[in-house]
């Protein structure tokens, strides 16, 4: 008799796998890194290309080392996953060195130290991503144009070579096309400056232009709207649950609302939080990450509600014009906590584990009903 | 009614093909294997000796002590032996059985004709029940009597009737309320009789349209019986869920149904307790399914107990591709089968032959990515990956203070895990450990207190021999100063 797996009960299985949900996650991304590819042109293209085969890599090294096995490994996605996530949140021009060095951190320091896939406590991509806006500040900030592929101004496929492996001030009047902001860093510098935000912000910011995604920003975080279609669609396919999106959003949106109303010359609307920066990639993508964020549903409206707040309070007071990898990361290292204190009641008793006891509460209620016979 | 959600759940996919395949008997095989243990508690003693002739329902093996059941004879026929054999469990390990080897004539013992049942004691229903053999018919195997016994001590204001039939492929109890509503009814109310309950409530999946409107039908002029249809979602039919569900109330972690005023018994169960109580029979078969994609025809049988799975499988049709898996039970929380000669019991309700396709199952499971699946399909708001962490690393204790022995091992967690995580066998394995433990610590204080009543009672000859020997020194130096005074007193 041919025996798969262990002879205890049950003897049937969800047709479920870990590869299987990256696999959709991965397939929910499809969409807006395609955008984005066509948005910013071949350079785009080499920057996903290069940190996915890096993340793989590193991936591959780091369970030889360690003595795990590789090929189930990477056989999991998950390292595929980092590193497209990563390139996706990286500036679309980025040089190849950012994308490989981006992708080592990422999976050794942020995964295979901890002990490789579902032990560590902070999110890959997003380590991957502070340690480069740490270390490489001009890189990390340097955005190009919208430039779409077969566009007049669009790089070729040469000139992206060229603009990856050799930077992009080797092409003659390359640094032109790397003029553009994003709409956080605008209105952070003219903020600075101390403009007033309804006479500048038309200069940057066209809710239109931001829903779709026309407009400078990292690879695959500028269309809102393929993000969003993509999180709905893990949504309803029960990949991911709405708490930790709805919770994250809600949150930004109501602060950013309060603060709006209380002064709409220093505070800008719900809609350029909602629409800008990383936001919407990562109340879909990155925050919904199982490893990093808590089990219970209730911890995890309190884990998004807090990168919510967090990312909200960076963009407006901190030093950088965007804080979603910070805020991620300072509620990963909130998690423990909450799945500690936020436990499910088990069956049989009370919110303090001991056995119910029917003396008072909603239960002695119910049992006199039963009793009575209702 | 209204009624109450259970936390999680799964929805493994029902597979209850053979739902519309009527109830047929199995032709008597030649030989019957009956386990003196087919229920929980003490096993049976044989009453019979090898070489007997028996008729059918005769008493072959009586219960010792309360918790137990006795064993009835399912057919006529020689007792062939009284020997070792394979017990329905996944070790294969063999059980004392009584061999009957069937003389195919059938031929029924004196049936005590019974009076009108419902003119007995309470007390006396229940003990006609213990002595049919009847035990919970749904899987667990625990003696019918015993619990209708607890409505003396207890005011149970509640009887549920189980029909939920919540594991995948099985539908006996589905054919059984379909086909035999009547008798149904009428061991509910015998239960109630019994229990001095004045409420019953058959809760039946909403997957089984047919069988509640028969048993409503049924049930028309009895008001103290209804019909409830519950949500066919995983483990509806365990008892606690069910409790849930049907009265929002949960059965305090260490208690018993009963300590809230509620009792559960399958329907199954009220249908042995309606034959033993009007018709004077014991529990000597029962209906199984028998299904699986691996099988050729599958089909709905009336066996009588001590069949082997083989004989089932073969009549049957065999088998259309080699199973994968051999279950006797559903796939949630059936025993896998080492081979097929072993026999169907009183908790047996079906017999599945699983191809690969249909079990799903990996070789190897991957690292947990904590993406809490497990916790939200758990009945019991427990977090079994947490749980399990602590189970593999030995951390049995901890394991305990997470709820270990809340754990009601139906498989939820495990079937949902996209790691393939076998969490249910580390909780079992983890239970099975600490029973252990606890034997092993029981069987250290016993010996320490052997020792210690040997060193006490060893000190104690010491100090008796000693004062004896004081006494007899006493003695002999009074003895001698007697003599000695004489002496005197002659000189």
């Amino acid at each position: 008799m041919n025996n798969a797996g262990p002879l205890a009960s049950p003897h049937t299985h969800q047709p479920i796998s870990i590869g299987g949900i990256m696999l959709q996650v991965w397939l929910a991304l499809l969409p807006a890194s395609l955008f984005g590819i066509w948005l910013y042109g071949w350079p785009a293209f080499n920057l996903l290309l290069i940190t996915t085969v890096a993340a793989l890599a590193a991936e591959a090294l780091g369970q030889r080392v360690a003595g795990r096995p590789v090929l189930p490994s990477l056989k999991d996605g998950s390292a595929l996953l980092t590193g497209w996530l990563l390139a996706m949140t990286l500036p679309p021009w980025a040089p190849w060195w950012v994308a490989v060095i981006g992708a080592l951190f990422a999976i050794i320091i942020g995964k295979q130290v901890f002990g490789g896939l579902g032990q560590n406590l902070f999110n890959p991509a997003m380590l991957g991503r502070v340690a480069l806006l740490i270390a490489f500040p001009l890189e990390l900030t340097t955005w190009v144009a919208p430039q779409p592929l077969f566009s007049a101004n669009a790089p070729g496929f040469i000139d992206s070579l060229r603009i990856t492996f050799a930077g992009v001030g080797t092409l003659p009047g390359g640094i032109d096309a790397v003029s553009g902001a994003t709409v956080l860093d605008g209105i952070k510098t003219e903020l600075a400056r101390g403009a007033e935000l309804g006479v500048v912000l038309p200069d940057y910011y066209h809710a239109g232009d931001a829903l779709l995604g026309q407009m400078g920003g990292s690879l695959g975080e500028t269309s809102a709207l393929l993000i969003l279609l993509g999180g709905l669609y893990l949504i309803l396919r029960g990949h991911i649950s709405w708490h930790i999106p709805a919770a994250m959003l809600g949150t930004v949106a109501l602060l950013a609302t309060l603060f709006h109303l209380h002064d709409p010359l220093r505070f800008a609307d719900a809609g350029v939080h909602l629409l800008s920066g990383g936001l919407m990639l990562a109340a879909f993508f990155i925050a919904t990450d199982p490893v990093g964020s808590p089990a219970s549903r209730r911890g995890q409206l309190i884990f998004a509600a807090g990168i919510g707040a967090l990312i909200y309070i960076i963009r407006t007071w901190g030093g950088f014009p965007e804080g979603v990898a910070f805020a991620v990361l300072l509620m990963n290292a909130a998690t423990p906590l909450i799945d500690h204190y936020l436990r499910p009641r088990v069956y049989g008793r009370g919110r303090d584990g001991k056995p119910l006891d029917y003396q008072r509460g909603r239960f002695a209620r119910r049992l006199k009903k039963q009793q009575g016979g209702e | 009614m209204k009624l109450f959600r259970f936390r999680g759940g799964v929805h493994p996919a029902e597979q209850k093909t053979t739902r519309q395949l009527p109830i047929r008997p199995l032709p008597l095989p030649e030989r019957l294997y009956l386990p003196l243990q087919m229920h929980i508690g003490a096993p049976a003693l044989p009453v019979v000796a090898v070489g007997e002739r028996v008729l059918k329902g005769q008493l072959l093996a009586r219960a010792p002590s309360a918790v137990s059941a006795p064993v009835h004879a399912p057919t006529s026929g020689i007792i062939e032996a009284i020997d070792e054999f394979t017990a329905p469990h996944p070790s294969g390990l063999p059980v004392r059985s009584i061999v009957l080897h069937c003389d195919g004539e059938d031929r029924w013992c004196e049936n005590v004709i019974p009076i009108d049942p419902f003119r007995l004691e309470p007390s006396e229903i229940a003990r006609r029940v213990g002595e049919a053999g009847i035990v919970g018919m749904g899987g667990a195997a625990f003696p019918a009597a015993v619990k209708l016994q607890l409505g003396d001590k207890n005011k149970i204001h509640t009887l549920i009737i189980n029909g939920g039939e919540c594991e995948p492929y099985l539908t006996c109890d589905d054919r059984l309320m379909q086909e035999r509503p009547e008798a149904v009814i009428d061991g509910v109310r015998l239960m109630l009789r019994a229990l001095q309950c004045h409420r019953a409530l058959i809760a039946v999946e909403a997957n089984k349209p047919e069988a509640q409107q028969v048993l409503k039908q049924a049930a028309r002029d009895h008001a103290e019986i209804s019909i409830v249809e519950v949500p066919s979602r995983y483990p509806m039919g365990s008892e606690k869920q069910m409790i849930q569900t049907v009265t929002g109330l949960e059965v305090p972690a260490g208690k018993l149904a009963a300590d809230i005023g509620v009792m559960v018994h399958n329907v199954a169960t009220s249908y042995a307790v309606n034959q033993a109580l009007r018709h004077g029979r014991p529990l000597i078969s029962r209906i199984v399914t028998v299904s699986g994609g691996a099988l050729r025809e599958p089909a709905n049988l009336e066996v009588p107990l001590g069949t082997l799975a083989e004989a089932l499988i073969s009549h049957c049709g065999g088998f259309k591709e080699p199973p994968v898996r051999q279950l006797l039970g559903g796939p949630m929380m059936g025993t896998a089968l080492p081979h097929l000669k072993v026999p169907i019991v009183k908790g047996s309700n079906g017999v599945l032959a699983l191809s690969a396709a249909e079990t799903g199952l990996t070789p190897y499971s991957q690292p947990c990515i904590r993406c809490g699946r497990c916790a939200q399909a758990c009945p019991i708001g427990l977090l079994p990956m947490e749980l399990a962490a602590r189970a593999r690393h030995g951390k049995l204790d901890a394991a305990i203070d997470l709820g270990l022995f809340d754990c009601i091992a139906c498989g939820s967690c495990s079937y949902t895990c996209p790691a393939a995580i076998p969490l249910t066998q580390y909780f079992n394995f983890a239970k099975g450990e600490l029973s252990r433990q606890r034997e092993e610590q029981q069987k250290a204080e016993r010996t320490r207190a052997l020792a210690q009543a040997r060193q006490i009672r060893l000190e104690r000859e010491a100090e008796e021999k000693r004062l004896a020997a004081a006494q007899r020194k006493a003695e002999r130096e009074a003895k001698k100063r007697a003599e000695a005074a004489a002496q005197q007193e002659h000189a």
